[in-house]
């Protein structure tokens, strides 16, 4: 109400017609927060409330003798010697390195592959790439877990069948490189689609325009296709980065497998899970969970920066 | 008695005044009443088929309801447990427990001291090193449901190839006969899983050890680095660094093949996995023996345990003489225990049932007609009765892994990774607030 009375003067003064429209846009903002508000009311309830409520208990100390205690930061500056905590960190950093563009990279060559038209069957080859991802991470890990076995699996009597000595794929110094294969083979066709919806929304006189000026198919794809998709990609690699130190299904399933290669703090997603449900230090868990959240933002932020500067520079 | 053991095993003097006046808290006309009137109880178990012993329950106290549910094996079910403990609802009445948790448990004041609902009476009852695992300083925490002596499985036949006639007797012809079985039929003497501490522990509670200790209130022993400990870690150091002993982690596909084909020549077990490997190598029936453990000295009857769990009562229940019954019943009916033995294969904790000819003159095919019951009920006898347990044994456990089961499957220095444990546990229980000696 208020501000529709400050807003008279303004309109006096300038065209009249400003009026109206201005009542109904307030209307339609109106509308708008009325529709977002159930969504807003579950958000506050079911994701700040907990937040807040896990910060609140990041500062806290329980101990099974003598009870919960006031601690402030300590559990932060804990956490920042905690070579477990920290281990797990290097070793998502490592794995975001090497993971990402590897399924990256394989997402874009076939989702230009098959936007190239050159491609027989393309719709079969699109939903075969694609269903891995429809695949539950569960199921997934197992059936690996399954192809990886050093006695009976598959990849291991293959190799040993043709006279090469099989690698133990679960051992601890080859499993982070088992698990990168799985979250490729699991994700690629997910980030393929996106690239791919994204590559059939450039308008085809480009192409036209390109091959006129007789461009290959490889000079098109270098110079139109990936530019123009380059907001695609970036929303790809945001999700990996976030995905991948958020990585949780698959460690803790292999650990089933392979216990003693995959550590409890194998990534910092399953270590502040078994901070929480089998050591019972919620409140050391939450702080790592809040410290894990910084990571995931300071490196988004980062990606993200570097390709805006990127883009200005070209 | 109870005052004088409740000193000794240094109780707090608040715990006393609570505890000795309740002694006779519940009447016969108490447990009368709760027993017919229309209750409804949530048992949580993991053990197969335990819907024909609340049957049992059911019939004999057709105003009890039992709603049985199986949340998950070991972590996940007291993660669930201590979830709905925390969440202050949703916490079942009656739960399944192993021995080396109940500690933890009580420490939290989660569960009911079931003494004065007349637990206290059925100590003669159970094997006692079994009672000494739910009684603690009188308070009894739960009524044994089974457990697991420890003894040694082994294939006659890759024996027999191998030139041996008899189960190694010490630990010194294990290892020489486990050189043999490798160079004769190249199997793997055993495999120590770097997975699964319950069974390292069996041996060190064979050997003897005690690394672990409570005293009921803020006073805990770590010792898992002790100097005998090491000698027990280099032992199977060098089996393992010799090829003759695997490492395989147990309870997972490659190690069922392993039990199933020939990779390994025996399995240090407990009294449960006679019936297991009968359905997981069922392929190789009739070439298996039992045997007890090997001794350090010719002539010693020394054994350890893996597993095995008794059924609690949660401090939470509403309804404490129903869900106290329904546990007494499940683990002390005549019908029930011997159910749980003779079709369900739970290694009994009840003396009755040891002592019953219908379990233990059972032949197995499986075991070339062997009384494998037999040589277990004997074996119970001897275990250790003081092992005890920290009360933070999830911890303990999982920590086991990251240290010493680490050092077992990458076959390096087992003593050094026993070094690391020591640090932790002590690390953490100073952390929890105990005193750690």
């Amino acid at each position: 109400m208020a501000s529709t009375i400050a807003a008279r003067p303004r309109s006096r003064t300038g065209d009249k017609h400003r009026l109206r429209p201005g009542s109904t846009r307030r209307r339609q903002h109106a509308a708008a927060y009325l529709f977002v508000l159930p969504f807003f009311a579950v958000f506050v309830a079911m994701l700040i409330v907990p937040l807040f409520y896990s910060g609140y208990l990041s500062f806290f100390q329980t101990r099974l003798v003598g009870g919960v205690s006031f601690v402030g930061f300590a559990n932060y500056l804990h956490a920042f010697t905690d070579t477990a905590f920290l281990g797990g960190v290097a070793r998502m950093a490592l794995f975001l390195v090497i993971q990402v563009p590897v399924m990256l990279a394989l997402a874009l060559f076939c989702a230009l592959a098959l936007d190239s038209g050159w491609v027989r069957g393309s719709k079969v080859l699109r939903l075969l790439m694609f269903i891995p991802y429809a695949v539950p991470g569960v199921v997934a890990t197992l059936m690996w877990g399954y192809l990886y076995g050093n006695d009976f699996g598959p990849i291991a009597q293959t190799l040993r069948a043709i006279g090469l000595g099989a690698p133990d794929l679960l051992s601890p110094e080859n499993v982070l490189g088992s698990l990168m294969n799985i979250v490729t083979w699991e994700f690629a066709g997910y980030n393929m689609i996106i690239m791919y919806s994204a590559l059939r929304s450039i308008p085809g006189e480009l192409y036209e325009a390109a091959e006129i000026d007789g461009a290959s198919q490889w000079r098109i794809a270098w110079s139109i296709k990936i530019p123009a998709i380059r907001p695609a990609i970036l929303l790809t690699i945001i999700f990996s980065v976030i995905g991948t130190f958020q990585l949780f299904n698959e460690p803790s399933l292999l650990h089933n497998l392979a216990p003693n290669a995959i550590s409890n703090s194998f990534t910092p997603n399953f270590y502040a899970y078994n901070l929480a449900f089998v050591d019972q230090n919620v409140n050391y868990a939450a702080a790592v969970a809040f410290i894990l959240g910084i990571v995931i933002m300071i490196v988004s932020y980062v990606v993200q920066l570097s390709t805006q500067k990127r883009e200005k520079n070209a | 008695m109870l005052a004088g053991a409740m000193v000794l095993t240094g109780c707090g003097a608040g715990a006393s005044p609570s505890s000795s006046p309740s002694a006779s808290a519940v009447s016969q006309a108490d447990i009368d009443k709760a027993m017919q009137t229309p209750t409804t109880l949530t048992f949580w178990s993991w053990t197969p088929k335990m819907q024909d012993e609340v049957d049992l329950f059911e019939k004999k106290y057709p105003a009890i309801k039992v709603n049985l549910q199986n949340v998950g094996q070991g972590a996940p079910h007291y993660a669930k447990i201590r979830t709905a403990l925390k969440a202050g609802q949703g916490a079942p009445d009656v739960v399944q427990m192993e021995y080396q948790e109940t500690s933890s448990f009580a420490l939290t004041d989660s569960l009911l001291d079931l003494a004065p609902y007349g637990a206290g009476d059925l100590k003669g009852d159970y094997v006692p090193w079994v009672w000494n695992q739910v009684d603690q300083g009188g308070k009894v925490y739960g009524i044994p449901q089974d457990s697991g002596p420890m003894g040694n499985l082994y294939r006659t036949d890759l024996f027999a190839k191998s030139g041996i006639t008899n189960a190694p007797a010490t630990w010194d012809e294990y290892a020489k006969d486990a050189q043999a079985v490798k160079s004769s039929t190249g199997a793997y003497m055993s495999n120590l899983a770097p997975n699964d501490p319950g069974q390292l522990m069996g041996l060190f509670w064979q050997a003897g050890l005690k690394p672990f200790g409570y005293d009921g209130n803020k006073t805990v022993t770590v010792n898992v680095a002790s100097p005998q400990a090491k000698n027990v870690a280099a032992y199977w150091q060098k089996l393992i660094q010799g090829g003759l002993v695997s490492v395989d982690p147990d309870f997972t596909d490659q190690w069922y093949q392993g039990l199933a084909n020939g990779k390994y020549a025996g399995w240090l077990t407990a009294a449960w996995g006679p019936v297991f490997l009968q359905g997981t190598a069922a392929s190789t029936a009739g070439k298996w023996n039992a045997a007890q453990l090997p001794q350090q000295n010719a002539g010693e009857q020394k054994a350890g345990n893996w597993g095995g769990s008794a059924d609690a009562v949660l401090k939470t229940t509403k309804n404490p003489i129903a869900a106290y019954e329904l546990a007494k019943f499940i683990n002390n009916d005549a019908t029930s225990t011997n159910q749980l033995a003779t079709k369900q294969f739970l290694f009994p904790t009840d003396t009755t049932v040891l002592k019953d000819p219908s379990f233990v003159d059972q032949k197995s095919d499986f075991y070339g007609g062997q009384q494998v019951n037999k040589l277990f009920a004997g074996i119970s006898n001897n275990v250790d009765t003081t092992f005890q347990w920290l009360p933070y044994m999830d911890y303990a456990y999982s920590s086991f892994n990251d240290t010493v089961g680490k050092a077992i499957a990458d076959k390096s220095d087992i003593s050094a990774s026993l070094d690391a444990w020591q640090k932790e546990l002590k690390d953490y229980g100073t952390q929890q607030g105990f005193t750690v000696q």
